[in-house]
């Protein structure tokens, strides 16, 4: 079984790769200095001369109406300058409107902010003060007197979708459903995508297996909470420092939920310590505003650990129903999946993303995803690495294990059967151009890693993931300095690497060294409008753009030369940095330094700029092999050994490139095995904290093996993929069935802590 | 004419439950000004919601992007990341 291999690159470390001069390399990372000797400032690290503390009141309750909320007593406290409340913000109008990546409901992003008439979730904010100290803030914060209303509360998908269900909202109508719905509900929307006929594709099935997957909310774990200063003045105007993984998009949601103009804020992006998601959207920057508003001070507000699992992300907790249909050969004739997901407190779980992924690495002519966004009484989800991606791919990879199980076909060759290629039509419609699903397969079968032994009590699993990898709305400007330095100005905060592999295409396309090039991150009065930090987009995207601002770059620096040569632009070629006289008047060079030395002479400064909506993104699909042993006595389980396999397009800086995927792996790791949040009968969370709500740290992992495969993605000059998201989605499966394999129980229901997997191995003998 | 494949819910909403249609048109504007002409209202839907891939290439926010007389056209969720 398998089709007929196919030629494709590998990366190897210190491997110098065609005729690239710098694509490809392991330069020193931009920012590694200021890192490692605490320089570097978060959002936390900015102090202000009269600087006023911010803190938030929250909710007790899972659900509540708010009666009341006193602020007299808060207000009359010695060195307290400001209190808000809803009541300060706009109503603001529910209908979505496009904001960059996806369209947002306002209303719902300004409630969530700010609850307005009901607490939602336990740790929704209700109130805020600023104080001249901390210790003031805080007990300006415990005399807010809150009166409530306790409602019952659910926290569960197929719990929240009864009819008889506590209601959050009154005026959500399920749409996507026929007839429309004449009833209120917390089922906000179905989607649906099918193609071909899937009774009759299980009809021609030899083997057919059904089984259910649920999976819990987890984290995005960042290691830096959310943190802002916002300094407001009396002109109106308000100045932002803070880390997030969009700038502009703080701006643009802050002035909308604060009822500003767009230009009466200013965002400066602090560095950033992780995202993977649950910074792409605001949560404090609009209560800062208000509050540094109302005080004529400048307030800082820092997040607790505990407010930041009580009221940021998580990912959405997911159920899953799966069929999958194949002949013995192993050739699938149909596929269906049907989903709920969690949204949290507000309308907009990432289930459509999930339908749509949860197929895509295979060719199939009968495939059905029916998903559903429920709302729930929990913090309202935030993207997470591959939104909607994993817990899709955690169903239907591990039903996949399960197939190859039923008709005895080696996981990978049955992957290989099916596999996607370049003019499969993919389960959400379009035909994939090209793309390096197989190669991912056929690396992981050749791998060594395959075919080493086990010991005792150990398994192996394999699963495979996709994302569709985004370009959007980029800019990008190169600077030339008068000693023939270069200036790449940028307007991504760099999460994964983006300033160093911005410096490389700038230093590829002009053909300096990399140590002349220096790359910065402007803030929103210094720079155009960039989407902001997500998708896998920016090495893609804002690459793009770099190298378009590159080569007007090197259009001007022709024609300077021309100008002090005094012949035509056309006579001269930009190579290895330098401008070289070409056919007739052939010899002659000049070097970018002595370019820039005479630009005054020869017309003014040297820049170039690139403004796009950046298309031709190249999907991503990786490969994994997980090896776990696990112990029989009390269900532990350990990784020994992980292989992350993908389709990386070109690595501009192979080092970042193999980071994001072992980071990815071990963020699906966490999430298969010990991440979940713990809630009481009331709906309160009882594990806040890193202590208790256990993601995996270097300890607990053994390094993790990366294959970079290059199939370039013909939509950029380089060949680049987005990589960051891929990495997270086959982790869940990859773990669970090497569980299978290792103590012969299937375990569906993430995550797969030791008491569970010890109850299942017993109830198994 | 170029092929054109709406998701289930605006084919739902908009035009009787079709969701394949072809229709002629050079770019993207054109061919939501002429989907609107035949199922009205669904041009507002289509042009503020949806990316689109045009033969496999997937356009956030298209306007302009060209449409070939063979093209299959695909109006999918527009498409956010983590």
């Amino acid at each position: 079984m398998g089709k007929e291999e196919r030629p494709f690159k590998t990366v190897t470390a210190g491997e110098k790769r065609g005729d690239y001069r710098w694509v490809g390399t392991r330069t020193i990372r931009p920012d590694g200095i200021e890192k490692v000797t605490g320089r570097a400032a978060f959002g936390a690290d900015l102090h202000l001369p009269g600087m006023l503390t911010g803190r938030v009141v929250r909710s007790p309750h899972a659900h509540a109406r708010i009666l009341s909320i006193k602020t007299d007593a808060a207000l009359a406290l010695d060195g307290v300058k400001a209190v808000v409340t809803a009541a300060d913000f706009p109503e603001l109008d529910p209908k979505e409107r496009g904001a960059g990546e996806a369209p947002v409901n306002f209303r719902d992003l300004s409630r969530n902010v700010m609850a307005r008439d009901k607490a939602l979730y336990d740790g929704h904010a209700i109130a805020a003060v600023a104080a001249i100290t901390p210790a003031i803030a805080d007990r300006a914060a415990a005399l807010i007197e809150v009166e409530y209303e306790v409602l019952p509360h659910v926290m569960d998908a197929r719990e929240a979708m009864k009819s008889d269900a506590p209601l959050l909202h009154d005026d959500i109508f399920t749409k996507g459903v026929d007839p429309k719905p004449e009833a209120a509900s917390n089922v906000a929307q179905r989607f649906e995508f099918k193609l071909g006929d899937t009774d009759a594709g299980f009809a021609e099935a030899d083997a057919i297996v059904e089984n259910e997957f649920t999976t819990q909310p987890v984290h995005q774990g960042y290691i830096e909470p959310h943190a802002c200063v916002a300094d407001t003045t009396e002109d109106g105007t308000s100045t932002v420092w803070c880390s997030s993984q969009g700038h502009f998009m703080v701006r643009n949601f802050s002035a909308t939920v604060c009822g500003m103009d767009l230009s009466k804020i200013r965002v400066l992006p602090a560095e950033i310590g992780g995202g993977f998601g649950g910074k792409t959207t605001v949560y404090l920057e609009p209560v800062a505003i208000i509050l540094s508003k109302k005080a004529r001070k400048p307030v800082k507000i820092v997040m607790s650990r505990e407010e930041v699992f009580r009221a940021t992300g998580p990912t959405s907790g997911s159920h899953a129903r799966v069929k999958i249909g194949a002949k013995k050969d192993g050739t699938i004739t149909a596929a269906e999946l049907t989903m709920e997901y969690e949204a949290g407190a507000f309308a907009g779980s990432p289930v459509q993303l999930g339908c749509m992924t949860a197929y895509a690495p295979y060719a199939l002519e009968n495939v059905k995803t029916v998903g559903y966004d429920v709302v729930v009484n929990r913090p309202k989800a935030a993207a997470y690495r591959a939104p909607g991606a994993p817990a899709a791919a955690f169903a239907v990879e591990s039903a996949l294990d399960e197939l190859a199980r039923e008709i005895d076909v080696d996981p990978i060759a049955l992957r290989e059967k099916n596999a996607a290629e370049e003019g499969t039509q993919a389960a959400y419609g379009p035909k994939f151009q090209q793309i390096g699903y197989l190669e991912t397969l056929t690396a992981a079968k050749t791998h060594p890693h395959y075919s080493a032994p086990l010991g005792p009590n150990q398994g192996r699993g394999v699963a495979s993931g996709f994302w569709f990898n985004i370009g959007g709305e980029s800019s990008a400007a190169v600077h030339i300095n008068e000693d023939g330095t270069v200036d790449v100005v940028t307007a991504n905060p760099d999460i994964g690497g983006s300033r160093a592999s911005m410096a490389i295409m700038a230093a590829e396309v002009l053909g300096v060294d990399i140590d002349r090039v220096k790359p910065q991150i402007a803030d929103t009065a210094s720079s155009a409008y960039s989407m902001l930090t997500g998708g896998s987009r920016v090495t893609f995207a804002v690459g793009k753009a770099v190298c378009e601002a590159a080569d007007d770059v090197v259009r001007q620096l022709r024609q300077r030369a021309a100008k002090i040569w005094d012949i035509d632009a056309d006579a001269i070629e930009w190579r290895d940095g330098e401008a070289t006289k070409v056919g007739a008047t052939e010899g002659g060079t000049l070097t970018l330094a002595a370019i820039a030395d005479t630009a005054g002479k020869t017309g003014g400064p040297i820049s170039g700029k690139a403004n796009i909506n950046a298309s031709g993104a190249g999907p991503g699909f990786g490969t994994q092999i997980c090896d776990v042993e696990v112990d029989p006595e009390t269900g532990r389980v350990t990784i020994v050994r992980y292989t992350v396999i993908q389709d990386v397009g070109t690595a501009i800086h192979p080092s970042y490139v193999e980071g994001q995927l072992q980071g990815g792996a071990a963020q699906g790791i966490g999430w298969a095995l010990n991440e979940e949040y713990i809630y009481d009968d009331d709906g309160r969370l009882q594990n806040p904290g890193f202590l208790d709500y256990r993601i995996p740290v270097a300890s607990d992992l053994p390094m993790i093996d990366t294959v970079l495969i290059e199939v370039p993605n013909p939509g950029h000059r380089f060949g680049v993929r987005g990589v960051g998201e891929v990495p997270i989605v086959p982790a869940l499966a990859a773990v669970a069935n090497a569980v299978a394999a290792a103590a012969g129980v299937r375990m569906s229901d993430l995550p797969i802590s030791p008491p569970k997997l010890l109850a299942a191995i017993e109830a198994a003998r | 004419m170029a092929r054109v494949v709406l998701q289930t819910d605006v084919a739902r909403d908009f035009a009787n439950g079709r969701s394949e249609i072809e229709i002629a048109a050079t770019n993207v504007r054109q061919l939501i000004k002429r989907l609107d002409g035949k199922f009205p209202g669904i041009g507002a839907r289509l042009g503020e919601r949806t990316a689109v891939a045009i033969d496999g290439e997937i356009f956030q926010e298209p306007l302009l992007e060209t449409i070939r007389e063979d093209s299959e056209v695909y109006f999918l969720p527009m498409i956010e990341g983590g």
